[in-house]
């Protein structure tokens, strides 16, 4: 493995009520690199990211993050090491009793000691990268979604983390936003030096952009690669994803009973 | 085997429910170990106490005006009996004072401010705001839960002055302006009765620990809540029973601490 990987997963198991959500997945995200995950939904996209942050705990395996294993790390060690992160929710997750202008610059005040007036300039330039500059007074509840998740994008990387994760950036953006919002993910990974976790269904955008990519199914990696390699690949579950085929190696039904006995009809 | 279903039932619920109190009490502890931010950061308490306790006002006032009413009809009625209306003002005051102020400000600061404590923070787990803040190395029991308990814990007694305040005026509303008991009895014999320490200190305390088992119940019932629509109104409606069933026991062993024999 290179050693300059920031973050590291190595056979990561993870069981919610005993229904098995990752399975022995292995992955390497080295630093300044964007890197996207990939899979339908349910597959453990999201329950992966939340081992990165330290929210769960692996039944085996570990996530490891600047040499450092997540789930070994006590309270003020984990704080430490969210501190370097930051991380776009899958639904924003904005604070609403705040307005937008306070949601970005709620971990500076939290975080550091800088005056106010150095914190307006801060925010102003954040959501002025995300092109809401305007809206900086708005409460939460007034904005639309993909407002909101520009909003949530400021304010994820508020403080300029050293990891970024983000869960489903493109959900619900129209086009225009989503090529934007696709290229401030690149520029703000370049330009803060920061490595970037990109989980989502949008594989012609994400394609444009990322350095690497991992496919997920069922918990466990089916396929991985450069974009170049990926686009040269196409057979299989690479096929299956990358256009939307119905039919291939991955299931589209969550695992269940007989779809017969289910309708309760008789053979 | 229905009768093993049942005890294990039973049993299943009673480990639930210590296992409950259990949580409640590791929660009430880390409120208070995780309190130095917001006594630093004083603006978070008042910013609670202006959506907790000020929103309160109004129904505070009205209620209390209308207790005070009733209670100068009705002590009237009583005291006339035995031609000691003159004691009026004592009466409506050591009701007010002693039990009437701290229990009614607390059952409905339950159901005003409680209940919406718990509803707001239940929202925020469910849209993942508390885990949100959480990312940010933010921890939600210092941000969010220990202002609001604090604020709580301050307005309560505030808030059970006022009812009381209010309602020896609306008793004096009744009984003086309207049937007329002389004023000058009223007034004299109230503050001649009723005793700093044994009255008034008493309904405080009474009414700081009323805040503190409210905001508290509050507050754990909403970070306790399943992420869910229904989780948040099961939890906003356990709010209100557990704490006015809370305040009326809690008012009772207090009274028998406090009073007996007195
Ligand atoms: N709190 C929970 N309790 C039990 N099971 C859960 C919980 N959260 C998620 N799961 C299960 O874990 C699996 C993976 O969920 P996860 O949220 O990681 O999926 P995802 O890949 O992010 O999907 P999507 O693309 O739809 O967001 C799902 O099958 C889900 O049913
Ligand atoms: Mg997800």
């Amino acid at each position: 493995m290179p050693p300059s990987a920031l973050v590291e997963i190595r056979d990561l198991n993870f069981t919610y009520d005993k229904r098995p959500v990752l399975q022995g997945i292995n992955m390497t995200f080295p630093r300044g690199k964007l890197v996207a995950i990939m899979g339908l939904s349910g597959c453990g996209k999201t329950t992966l990211l939340r081992h990165v942050g330290g929210v769960l705990k692996p039944n085996k395996g570990y996530v490891k993050m600047d040499g450092q294993v997540m789930h070994e790390l006590d309270q003020a060690g984990l704080y430490a090491m969210r501190r370097k992160m930051g991380m776009l929710f899958q639904f924003g997750a904005l604070f609403t009793d705040m307005s937008v202008y306070d949601n970005v610059a709620f971990q500076m005040r939290e975080h550091t000691n800088l005056p106010e007036d150095i914190i307006h300039s801060l925010v102003v330039m954040k959501l002025n990268a995300v092109g809401l500059r305007g809206a900086q007074n708005m409460m939460p509840s007034e904005l639309s979604g993909g407002m909101a998740r520009r909003v949530a994008l400021a304010r994820t990387v508020a403080l300029d983390p050293m990891l970024i994760m983000y869960d489903e950036p493109f959900a619900g953006l129209d086009p225009i936003s989503l090529t934007v919002i696709g290229d401030l993910i690149r520029r703000l990974n370049d330009a803060l030096g920061a490595t970037s976790i990109i989980v989502t269904h949008d594989i012609q955008e994400s394609l444009k952009i990322v350095d690497y990519v991992y496919f997920m199914a069922s918990g466990v990696i089916v396929a991985e690669g450069t974009p170049d390699e990926l686009r040269a690949n196409q057979t299989g579950f690479v096929r299956q994803f990358m256009h939307g085929e119905m039919d291939g190696p991955v299931p589209f039904h969550y695992p269940g009973a007989d779809y017969r006995q289910d309708l309760n009809l008789r053979a | 085997m229905a009768f093993i279903k049942t005890i294990r039932g039973i049993g299943h619920r009673v480990i639930n429910a210590v296992w409950r109190i259990g949580v409640a009490a590791r929660f009430f502890f880390l409120t208070i170990i995780y309190s130095g931010n917001s006594f630093r950061r004083f603006n978070l308490i008042i910013k609670e106490l202006f959506s907790s306790g000020v929103m309160s006002l109004i129904i505070i006032i009205v209620a209390g005006l209308f207790v005070g009413m009733v209670l100068g009809l009705q002590g009237y009625e009583t005291l006339k009996r035995y031609g000691s209306e003159s004691a009026l003002g004592v009466m409506v005051a050591l009701g007010l004072v002693r039990e009437l102020g701290p229990v009614m400000a607390a059952l409905l600061f339950a159901s005003r401010a409680g209940s919406a404590m718990t509803a707001e923070i239940g929202l925020m787990k469910a849209t993942e705001q508390i885990s949100a803040m959480e990312m940010m190395a933010v921890n939600p029991i210092a941000r969010i839960v220990a202002p609001r308990f604090w604020a709580g814990v301050i307005s309560m007694p505030l808030l059970a002055a006022l009812f009381s305040a209010v309602g020896i005026f609306g008793g004096y509303l009744v009984g003086v302006v309207q049937i007329g008991v002389d004023e000058g009895s009223f007034w004299s014999q109230m503050q001649a009765a009723v005793d700093f320490r044994e009255d008034v200190l008493n309904g405080v305390i009474k009414s700081l620990v009323f805040g503190t088992v409210v905001t508290l119940i509050a507050l754990f019932e909403g970070f306790d809540a399943p992420p869910t629509a229904e989780g948040v109104s099961g939890a906003t409606t356990r709010t209100v029973v557990t704490s006015s069933l809370a305040i009326l026991m809690l008012d009772f062993v207090l009274t028998a601490i406090m009073f007996r024999g007195a």
